[in-house]
């Protein structure tokens, strides 16, 4: 089952590297990460998606806490929270597709952002299954590219997601 | 201002080697009050510093130039991560303006050394400086100490910044658990209480925090036998009717039964590491574990723990040893004690012309009485000399635990001589590892820092060797040395003494010559080249299928 980490990080050169090195070294697995920028000065939010059971969460956990530019890490998987991921799809789409593709684009609440001669530029968001839903749907007319942000997400209600 | 620092910090001795992009910080140590010792390669000053911190329990510092002299000092640093020895490491980088260019010496040795230090920094900014500094020292030396990298281009060494080192610290992701957790110190004292076979396990961590008398309290006041892991060597008197020897690989027969037998180990700073737990599932299958640690990582990391206490094991031991209620541990005692808790000594040699390594290591622990400092370098020597010395006080062993660096020996003992110039200090070394760091002759004799070598010389790579005889149909692969060196020769053309011996009737004599002999000396025993180590548990075996010789392999 995938797990979410919220990780709040100095925001200091190499502070990614350091956490994706992590990673790869001691073997974990790692499903997305995205980063930006939070509401205080200085400090990062890293959120992590990881493929592990939960002894080796319990030492990613642990192995994270012990990088000097972690702040703090908060397993948010079990909590209520909404997450979200961008996706840009570039789709094969000869002139006769484009109504019927675009159709899709708005069942799913999407948005064309690109149109050339045979393909056209869809941006999407959602959770994991829509994302997949609707890549499902636009293989049939050809998939040349993906582009996806990795997961972000929030708790609901008044608490912080990093715990605070 | 890095050497003011070094003086707040209580630094009075760096090991290093100039280089062009550290040429400022070296003008500065010209003529400043810091001693600095100039080693003959970066990774001897790496090592030296090594030493020098297990010895003396404060950081070891080191300084290098940028690239080549920067990489040098990787395996040092590696070394000194894997063992949790507390270092602070600075090196000269291009200038910043030149970073990311490929310039002249240039290496991203903060991104090498990623993953083997504690934490770096790169101090593009002179004003950071004083703060990266503190910062440095204090995540080296508190928590699960560790080397800290600082990397520090040539122009920004130049500045002259006004002096203002921080008193206070303040950093938001580093906050190391000092005291346990009282509900859990309350959980062990019952499981003490309640074991019928309990054992203590002790590693490096009791040497490092200094809890070793409270160990020696818990033990002797519990009646509770105890193990100590290669790192834990000095943690508890080898003389003490408790201990049973060194567990794993080539631990004591008592050690390795006990820990399989135990309904409780108390696992105090050590990290369950394979070459202690053999195959990891069938290791200690009735037993209970309290595992007190100051790293958290370690708890649950390797094997499944029912009592976790994070903290510094001073602190914790303390607590335990305070409130604890002994047990009834009477029968177990009479149990391990029909275990051997000593390695056979392999008898002394009919013919004289053959040595056997084990006895020179039993010669240097009968005329040090257990109480010479001991660095070696690694394999065979190396175990044998866990098994055959009888360290007495802590911190006076200094060996490669966790990397298990060749050439490591040499110039730790140099560093760890000039750390405690009161004590014996011998280097027990193999003539291959003795040649990897072969140049630092010349750091001893310029220094006259006096330290006994013991190569133990049998002419080959013998843990290679070992290993390929059991395990590998005996085909030696470029484990056997055709042609070695006359290493007395060596050592007298870099001016130290040297002695070769080849006859058993000399060891004794040749050990207290050169314990005579004011300045370093290398002695060079010729022992026997097929003399393997045992007990050996073969790799990922339960540890109690030990082997006593190479027949069962």
């Amino acid at each position: 089952m995938k797990k979410i980490l919220a990780v709040l990080v100095e925001d200091k050169p190499g502070v990614l590297s350091r956490v994706a090195g992590l990673f790869s070294r001691r073997g974990f697995n790692i499903d997305s990460i995205a980063v930006g920028e939070t509401t205080e000065p200085g400090i990062s939010r890293m959120t992590i998606t990881v493929e592990e059971d939960s002894p080796t969460l319990e030492q990613v956990v642990k192995q994270l806490n012990k990088l000097i530019n972690v702040i703090k890490i908060s397993n948010i998987t079990e909590d209520p929270a909404v997450s979200r991921e961008l996706m840009l799809i570039k789709v094969q789409a000869e002139p006769q597709n484009r109504g019927e593709i675009q159709q899709i684009v708005e069942t799913f609440r999407g948005k064309t952002v690109d149109v050339s001669p045979d393909s056209m530029v869809i941006e999407v968001t959602g959770d994991d299954e829509k994302l997949e839903a609707i890549k499902l749907l636009l293989q049939y007319y050809g998939i040349k590219e993906i582009v996806r942000t990795g997961k972000i997400a929030m708790v609901r209600g008044s608490k912080n997601s990093a715990g605070n | 201002m890095i050497l003011k620092a070094f003086q707040e910090e209580g630094v009075t001795r760096v090991f290093g080697y100039p280089g062009g992009a550290i040429l400022n910080l070296y003008d500065s140590l010209y003529d400043s009050s810091i001693c600095h010792v100039l080693t003959r390669h970066e990774q001897g000053a790496v090592h030296a510093a090594d030493g020098y911190a297990r010895v003396s329990g404060k950081p070891g510092v080191v300084t290098a130039t940028s690239g080549p002299g920067a990489t040098n000092l990787v395996t040092g640093i590696a070394n000194a991560y894997m063992d949790s020895v507390p270092m602070v490491v600075i090196t000269g980088q291009v200038p910043t303006f030149l970073i990311g260019t490929d310039a002249f010496q240039e290496a991203d040795i903060t991104g090498i050394t990623l993953p083997i230090t504690k934490h770096n920094y790169l101090a593009k900014d002179v004003e950071e400086l004083p703060r990266i500094l503190k910062e440095a020292f204090h995540i080296a030396t508190t928590g699960r100490c560790g080397p800290v990298l600082i990397d520090l281009p040539k122009d920004v060494q130049a500045l002259e910044e006004k002096y203002n080192y921080p008193q206070e610290i303040d950093i938001a992701g580093y906050k190391p658990n000092v005291e346990g957790h009282p509900g859990q110190v309350n959980r062990a004292i019952k499981a003490i209480k309640n074991a019928k076979k309990p054992v203590i396990m002790a590693g490096g961590g009791v040497v490092r925090s200094g809890g070793y008398h409270e160990l020696q309290e818990i033990a002797t006041r519990g009646n509770i036998p105890v193990t100590l892991t290669l790192m834990g060597l000095g943690g508890f008197p080898a003389s003490n009717h408790l201990y049973l020897g060194m567990p794993g690989m080539h631990g004591t027969r008592a050690a390795n039964y006990a820990l399989m037998e135990a309904d409780l180990i108390i696992a105090v700073g050590v990290r369950f590491d394979d070459r202690v737990t053999g195959k990891l599932d069938a290791f200690a299958p009735r037993a209970k574990i309290i595992h007190i640690d100051i790293d958290p990582v370690e708890i649950g990391k390797n094997i499944a723990v029912d009592i976790p206490i994070v903290g510094d094991l001073k602190r914790v031991l303390q607590a335990l040893s305070r409130r604890f209620q002994p047990g009834d541990t009477a029968e177990w005692l009479d149990k391990v004690n029909q275990w051997d808790k000593k390695v056979d000594l392999n008898p002394e040699p009919v013919d004289n012309k053959v040595i056997k390594p084990q006895q020179v290591i039993n010669k240097i622990n009968e005329i040090t009485g257990g109480e010479a400092i001991i660095a070696t370098d690694v394999g065979q020597h190396q175990m044998w000399t866990a098994q055959h010395y009888r360290f007495e006080k802590p911190r006076s062993f200094v060996s490669s635990g966790g990397l298990g660096t060749m050439g490591f020996g040499f110039p730790a003992a140099l560093g760890a001589k000039l750390a405690r110039p009161e004590e014996t200090v011998f280097c027990i070394a193999g003539d291959g590892s003795f040649q990897m760091n072969i140049q630092e002759l010349s750091t001893a004799v310029y220094y006259g820092i006096p330290v006994k070598v013991a190569i133990i010389n049998n002419s080959c790579l013998g843990m290679v060797r070992q290993w390929q005889e059991l395990f590998y149909n005996r085909r030696y692969s470029y484990s056997t040395f055709e042609y070695g060196p006359d290493f007395a020769r060596i050592a007298e053309a870099f001016g130290a003494k040297g002695m070769k011996v080849d006859q058993f009737d000399q060891v004794e004599e040749t050990i207290k010559t050169a314990m005579q002999e004011e300045g370093p000396v290398i002695m060079d025993f010729r022992v026997d080249s097929t003399e393997n180590v045992f007990p050996m548990v073969a790799p990922n075996q339960p540890i109690n299928n030990l082997m006593m010789d190479g027949s069962d392999v």
